[in-house]
C-alpha cells in the first residue's frame, strides 16, 4: 500500500504514513480526486525533517468515512510538477508549501504568495509587492478596496478588474492577520496557552476551533472524552452555527439597505449568544471548550432556559424570514446573483456551506461524524443554484436545523462524569488528524509529534482556505454593486485563512 | 406595508435605556476581586496562560487578561470575578487589579486633554482597524452599534475614512503586516485624534504577546487615550468606556 487509512480523531505512529517517491506521491492523490466528486483533499503540507521537507497529504473520502495519508520526502529548492496542473483542489496548498519551504513547481498557474507568513522561505517578498494580476486594456479599469474596508470588519485586500461596472476578475490577496499561530501551538508549552491560541484563529469559529484542538489533543494522550463533554460541544457547535447564520442574514440585509432585516435578524442574534454568556461567561464562547474538561457543566436549569430562549427567538426568526423571502426587490438581489457552479465548486474543492449552495454534498457531520452527531443522524441542507440566494436559503435552513438537534440534544442532558481528567502525555511520534464542521464548513487541524511526545509540528485549516476562492469566482461578470451581497453570503475568515 | 409594522411591534423594545447600569446576564466574567485569602501563589501565578498576574500583592493586569476564568475556578475564594462590565480606563495603571482592590475601574479625568471632551464631546466618529485580530473585538463593536446598545444615540459613530474620523479603534495584536497600513491610516485622520484599543489583543497583544509576527511599534510612539480590556470587550464596555472617556456625564 502506498498510503495509509485513518478516520477522524484517529491518531497513528508517523512511520505508519508511507513516503513513497513524488512520482507515486502525486499520480496518487491527483489519480483519488479523478471523477470522485466524493473525495476532497482536507489538508496537504510540508514539515521540515532535518533538511528535508515531509510533504504530508490527507484526501478524505466521505463515502467510506475514511481518510488516505500518504507522504514524499523533497528538499527545499526542489523544482516539481504541481498536483494543481491536474486539479484545482490543491492550488491554495502548493503556493502554501512553495511560500514556506521555497519548493518550486513547474506548472503551478497561480504561484503566489499565501499570505506572507512570518516564516517564509523568502523573506525579500513583502505583502506590499504582491504581484496583482493585471490586464493591458483602454476599456478596462481597476478597483482597488482594502487592506483597511469601510465597516468593521477584518483586513484584505480586494483587486477588481472591471469593465465598466461589470466586474471581469477579482484578485483577493490576504495575510494581513498573519499572528503566525501554528508556530505559537509549539511555542507556547501549557496546555491552556494552546487552548487559548486555539480560540484566538477565529473569533466567530471558537467553538469549531478549540473543538478541533480539543479532539486533537484527546487523540494524541489517548483519552476518551465522556459523553457530557462531546455533548457540550455538539450543542455549543449548533449554538455558534445558529449565532452566525443569524447575523449573517442581518449583515445581507444591510447590503441590500432592507433595514427591518437588518435590525431585526441583527437583535435575535443576541439572546442566542447572550445564552453563551449565561452558559460558560463569555458572549463568543471563548473559555467554554476545553480538552478533557467539561468546563462549564450544561445543568437542566440551562436546559430549560434555552428551551426558553428558542421559544421566543422561533416566532419571530421565521416571521422576518417569511416577510424577506416575499420581497420582490430583496428576492432580485439574492437570485442569480454570485453564481458558483457545481462544476467550478467540485473542481476548486469548496467545502461547507460554499459547496452545498451548489449542490455538492460536503458536511463532516454526515461524512466523517465526531461528537454527537452520530446519534443526531444529521442530513446536510443542500442548494443547487450556487448563488446569493442558495447561500440564504442555506443560512435559514440550517438555523431551524440547528434548532431542531438543540432541541433534541436538550430534552436529555447527560449526567457530568466530574472527575479531573488526568491526561497521560502525547504519544511520541505520532500524527493525529481532526476533522469538525464549523458554521462555514470543515475544519481541519493536524499534529505531529516528536519522539519525546512534544508537539513538533501543528497545522490548522480553516474553511476559508478553499472557500475564498469561490467568492472570486462567484463575483465574475456581476456588477461590481453586488460585491458586498456576494461577499456576506459567504462571510469567510480572514483571520483564520492568515493564521 | 401592514407586516412590516406588525414585525416592528413583535420586536417589543429593545434597546437597553441606561446602558451605565444595565445588568448583563448570567456568569460573565468583568472586574474582578481578589481576596486576601492565602494561596500558593506560585501555582496561581502558574495557572494562567498570559502570566497577567503577580504576586505582592496579588494582582490582575486586565490589559493582559483573556478572562478566561482558569484563576477564579483554582482558586475561587481568592479571586471571583464580578459583572461589572465597566472597566475601561485612560490610565494603563488603572487596569491593574490588586488584592484588596473594590472600586469600580475608572477614567482619570486629569489625563484626559482638554480638546478631547471639548471638541468630541457630543459628536465622536471613529475609524476601526483591526490589525491582527480575530474578528471577535470587531463584533462586538459592531454589536455596540446594533438595535440593543445603539451606541450612535450618543453621536458614536464609526465612518468609513480616516479623513472623517476624529479617532482610530484598534483591535488585534497588530502583525507585522499590518503595521504599514495602520500608520497609513492614522496619519490621515485629522488632528485632534483618539487611539482607543479594544480588547486585550491590542492593548497587551494577549495570547500572542512576544509573538515575532506582531509589530507593535506603532503604540509606542503615541498615547493611547483609552484602553477598552475584555476578550472580546463587551459591547457595554465599549459603550460606557467612550462615553465616559469624552463626556461628562450625570451619574
Ligand atoms: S482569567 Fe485572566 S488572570 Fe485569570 S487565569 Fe485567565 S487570563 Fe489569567
Amino acid at each position: 500500500m502506498n498510503y495509509t487509512t485513518i478516520i477522524n480523531n484517529q491518531t497513528i505512529p508517523v512511520s505508519d504514513i508511507p513516503e513513497i517517491s513524488y512520482n507515486e506521491f502525486i499520480d496518487l492523490n491527483t489519480g483519488f480526486l479523478t471523477d470522485s466528486p466524493e473525495r476532497h483533499c482536507v489538508n496537504y503540507f510540508g514539515s521540515r525533517v532535518g533538511n528535508q521537507v515531509r510533504l504530508i497529504c490527507c484526501i478524505a473520502d466521505d463515502n467510506t468515512h475514511q481518510i488516505y495519508v500518504s507522504s514524499c520526502l523533497i528538499k527545499s529548492g526542489d523544482s516539481l510538477d504541481s498536483f494543481t496542473a491536474r486539479n484545482f483542489n490543491f492550488e491554495k496548498f502548493e503556493r502554501e508549501i512553495h511560500e514556506n519551504f521555497g519548493v518550486g513547481y513547474n506548472d503551478h498557474p497561480w504561484l503566489k504568495p499565501v499570505r506572507y507568513a512570518k516564516n517564509r522561505f523568502d523573506q525579500s517578498q513583502t505583502i506590499a509587492n504582491y504581484p496583482f494580476f493585471s490586464i493591458e486594456s483602454d476599456e478596462l479599469h481597476e478597483v482597488g478596496v482594502g487592506p483597511i474596508h469601510a465597516g468593521i470588519i477584518e483586513p484584505g485586500h480586494f483587486r477588481f478588474i472591471c469593465n465598466g461596472e461589470q466586474i471581469l476578475h477579482l484578485e483577493i490577496q490576504l495575510g494581513y492577520q498573519h499572528r503566525g499561530i501554528e508556530q505559537q501551538f509549539l511555542a507556547k508549552k501549557k496546555l491552556l496557552q494552546r487552548t487559548t491560541v486555539a480560540e484566538s484563529i477565529a473569533g466567530d469559529t471558537v467553538v469549531g476551533h478549540t473543538t478541533a484542538f480539543s479532539h486533537v489533543w484527546e487523540s494524541l494522550c489517548g483519552f476518551q472524552p465522556s459523553r457530557d463533554i462531546e455533548y457540550a460541544r455538539t450543542l455549543a457547535l449548533e449554538l455558534e452555527r445558529m449565532a452566525v447564520h443569524t447575523g449573517d442574514l442581518s449583515a445581507v440585509c444591510t447590503d441590500i439597505a432592507y433595514q427591518l432585516g437588518s435590525s431585526v435578524f441583527g437583535r435575535l442574534r443576541t439572546p442566542i449568544i447572550n445564552f453563551m454568556q449565561e452558559w460558560g461567561g463569555n458572549r463568543l464562547s471563548k473559555g467554554l471548550i476545553r480538552p478533557g474538561r467539561n468546563q462549564f457543566p450544561f445543568t437542566p436549569e440551562l436546559a430549560n432556559r434555552l428551551a426558553e430562549i428558542l421559544d421566543i427567538y422561533e416566532p419571530d426568526f421565521l416571521e422576518m424570514n417569511e416577510q424577506l423571502f416575499q420581497l420582490p426587490s430583496a428576492l432580485s438581489r439574492f437570485e442569480r446573483t454570485g453564481v458558483v457552479s457545481y462544476d467550478d465548486v467540485l473542481s476548486i474543492g469548496t467545502v461547507g456551506m460554499a459547496a452545498r449552495m451548489s449542490g455538492l454534498c460536503r458536511d463532516t457531520r454526515q461524512s466523517h461524524p465526531f461528537g454527537l452527531y452520530p446519534e443526531l443522524n444529521h442530513e446536510p441542507i443542500i442548494k443547487h443554484h450556487g448563488d446569493v440566494y442558495s447561500r440564504v436559503q442555506i443560512r435559514k435552513a440550517e438555523v431551524k436545523q440547528s434548532m431542531q438537534y438543540i432541541r433534541n440534544l436538550i430534552q436529555h442532558v447527560p449526567e457530568i462524569s466530574g472527575n479531573e481528567s488526568v491526561f497521560q502525555s502525547p504519544k511520541p511520534n505520532s500524527f493525529t488528524l481532526s476533522l469538525v464542521e464549523g458554521w462555514r464548513g470543515e475544519i481541519c487541524h493536524c499534529a505531529i509529534t516528536d519522539e519525546l511526545g512534544e508537539l513538533a509540528y501543528y497545522k490548522v485549516k480553516d474553511p476559508s482556505f478553499h472557500n475564498w476562492l469561490a467568492l472570486a469566482l462567484a463575483v465574475r461578470n456581476n456588477e461590481i454593486s453586488d460585491f458586498p451581497i456576494c461577499n456576506k453570503s459567504f462571510n469567510l475568515s480572514y483571520s483564520g485563512h492568515d493564521l | 406595508m401592514f407586516d412590516n409594522v406588525k414585525i416592528v411591534y413583535h420586536q417589543g423594545k429593545q434597546f437597553i435605556p441606561d446602558t451605565a447600569n444595565a445588568k448583563v446576564p448570567g456568569i460573565f466574567r468583568g472586574r474582578p476581586v481578589i481576596s486576601s485569602e492565602k494561596v500558593n501563589e506560585a501555582e496561581l501565578v502558574d495557572c494562567c496562560p498570559v502570566d497577567a498576574i503577580a504576586t505582592n500583592p496579588v494582582s490582575i493586569d486586565l490589559g493582559k487578561c483573556t478572562f478566561c476564568g482558569e484563576c477564579a475556578k483554582r482558586f475561587p475564594n481568592k479571586i471571583r470575578f464580578t459583572t461589572d462590565y465597566k472597566i475601561s480606563t485612560n490610565d494603563r495603571n488603572r487596569l491593574i487589579v490588586k488584592e484588596g482592590d473594590e472600586g469600580p475601574i475608572e477614567i482619570d479625568p486629569q489625563m484626559v486633554r482638554n480638546e478631547i471632551r471639548r471638541i468630541f464631546g457630543r459628536s465622536l466618529k471613529l475609524r476601526q482597524v483591526s490589525a491582527g485580530g480575530d474578528n471577535s473585538c470587531e463584533m462586538e463593536l459592531n454589536a455596540a452599534n446594533n438595535v440593543q446598545f445603539d451606541i450612535s444615540r450618543y453621536g458614536i459613530d464609526f465612518v468609513a475614512s480616516p479623513r472623517h474620523a476624529d479617532g482610530i479603534v484598534i483591535t488585534g495584536p497588530i502583525t507585522e503586516n499590518m503595521a504599514e497600513p495602520l500608520q497609513i491610516c492614522y496619519d490621515a485622520i485629522p488632528e485632534p485624534k483618539l487611539i482607543v484599543l479594544v480588547g486585550t489583543d491590542a492593548i497587551s497583544g494577549g495570547i500572542h504577546a512576544g509573538n515575532p509576527a506582531l509589530d507593535r511599534s506603532f503604540l509606542d510612539k503615541y498615547p493611547i487615550d483609552l484602553y477598552i480590556p475584555g476578550n472580546p470587550a463587551h459591547p457595554l464596555t465599549i459603550v460606557n468606556g467612550l462615553l465616559d472617556l469624552t463626556r461628562k456625564r450625570k451619574i
